[in-house]
């Protein structure tokens, strides 16, 4: 299964753009194609695919390790278990939500850990691909935050009082009202879905790119055997190294990016479900 | 080139399938944790908060009823205090009546040993002024009988006339005194 293998050595893909600039080794679009996981397999089911229902194990056994043999004194694993889950619950639903927290947190913690452990994908061997930077991914849960913050609002307010609750904020005079709907429409209901899953894909794309850029060129450099725009072999072979070394820097600095953005996206949906309850916006 | 046509590269998902399988996969995971995950760590908190609730009362019982046996020990303590009190009080007036009493008695018995005394006194006078009487009586008849040479024992009249002059000597002192 030469699919497998290749999870294990994700550093080949081949073009699956136009972009026919950058094939093979060049980091660039085509190094995020995905590749089937066997041969003749159909293209949907691919590697990127694999990691995700990977994750997505990772993540139900995870939570159903912690939930299970509770004790009212807690054990270690019980422990750290409630550490994660209050993470969330105290941290985000809480916080944000208030008294009616309670209802939203299996979807919260849902979507906090199955964003996070896909982006750790992408620092970790096996996968070294955050699922997240495949933009399909982001838009199912942010179509899905859209739904949910909408769909709560609508079933709270009625429609047209939701509408009104988040297009005409409380306190603007009527004259203001051509100019502010409009405004208020596309923030609310167009920007906030395209910014949630965009801030979310783009962080993981250009992550892993730069990551692409400084392993895979400091990988070139450091085994040049022939000079480069007039540079010395010792000079590129240096520059390899160095952006070999400097490339654990930027793995720590998306393992940071990786825990952030899952927990921007999860306190943002927390925050639009709670502008949508809100009496008044 | 039309807004239609413009290359998105990145931003659209290479196959729709990705879309479709993080819906799936998330909308499992929710599940999961939904019905299984949620439920039981609320639970665990919630039998936490009853048992740190239940202890925090039973605490407080027990405390009151520490309280209450306090109290009660205090009360029967000075009922205690109150009726050894009462009964020295008892003790102290008992005593006193009975030294009354005693008083009392012993005062009558010496009044009527007194009494007896006198009475005796009295009848042992009597008996010696009806002994002196018949005795003076006889001597002074036996006397008067010798100045007068002849026997007036028998005779009515001298023994009235010795009565008289006895009376008369009885009544005799009792004035003078």
């Amino acid at each position: 299964m030469p699919g497998l293998i290749g999870l294990l050595i994700p550093l080949e893909w081949t073009a699956c753009t136009a972009d026919t600039e950058h094939e093979g080794f060049a980091p660039g679009v085509a190094s995020f194609c995905s590749r089937p996981l066997w041969d003749g397999a159909p293209v949907e089911i691919n590697n990127q695919l694999f990691q995700a229902v990977i994750g997505a194990v990772l993540v139900i056994g995870f939570w159903l390790w912690m939930a299970h043999g509770h004790k009212v004194v807690p054990g270690k694993r019980q422990f750290f278990g409630e550490l994660s889950y209050n993470f969330i619950r105290n941290g985000i639903a809480r916080d944000m939500l208030g008294h009616e927290y309670r209802k939203f947190l299996p979807y919260l913690v849902a979507l906090f850990s199955f964003i996070l452990v896909n982006n750790l994908f992408g620092q970790f061997f096996l996968f070294m691909f955050p699922t997240f930077s495949k933009i399909g991914y982001a838009w199912a849960l942010a179509l899905l935050t859209f739904v949910v913050y909408n769909g709560v609002g609508i079933h709270k307010h009625g429609f047209v009082k939701y509408l009104k609750n988040n297009t005409i904020p409380a306190g603007v005079p009527w004259w203001m009202y051509p100019l502010i709907i409009p405004l208020e429409f596309l923030s609310n209901f167009i920007i906030r879905p395209i910014t949630l899953g965009l801030r979310l894909f783009a962080n993981l794309f250009g992550g892993h790119l730069v990551i692409l850029v400084f392993v895979v060129g400091g990988t070139l450099l450091l085994t040049t055997t022939e000079e480069l725009a007039g540079k010395p072999i010792w000079l590129l072979q240096a520059a390899g190294g160095f952006s070999l070394i400097f490339s654990f820097a930027l793995f720590a600095l998306e393992l940071f990016v990786s825990v952030m953005q899952a927990y921007i996206f999860t306190v943002l949906t927390a925050q639009y479900v709670a502008t949508a309850l809100a009496d008044e916006h | 080139m039309s807004p239609l046509e413009l290359d998105l590269g990145p931003l659209l998902p290479e196959h729709l399938s990705e879309l479709i399988a993080g819906f799936i996969l998330f909308l499992i995971i929710f599940a999961v944790v939904w019905k299984f995950v949620v439920p039981k760590f609320e639970e665990t908190y919630a039998e936490r908060t009853a048992e740190i609730a239940g202890g925090i009362e039973k605490a407080e019982a027990a405390q009151a009823e520490a309280a209450a046996a306090l109290a009660e020990y205090k009360a029967q303590l000075a009922e205690a205090r109150n009726e050894a009190a009462k009964i020295r009080e008892d003790a102290k007036a008992q005593a006193a009546a009975t030294a009354a009493e005693i008083r009392e008695l012993a005062q009558a018995d010496a009044e009527r040993v007194v009494a007896s005394a006198r009475a005796q006194i009295q009848a042992e006078r009597a008996q010696v002024v009806q002994e002196l009487r018949s005795e003076i009586g006889g001597l002074a008849t036996q006397l008067a009988g010798r100045i007068v040479g002849e026997s007036l024992e028998d005779d009515e009249r001298a023994r009235r006339t010795v009565d008289r002059f006895l009376v008369e000597l009885e009544s005799q002192p009792q004035e003078t005194a």
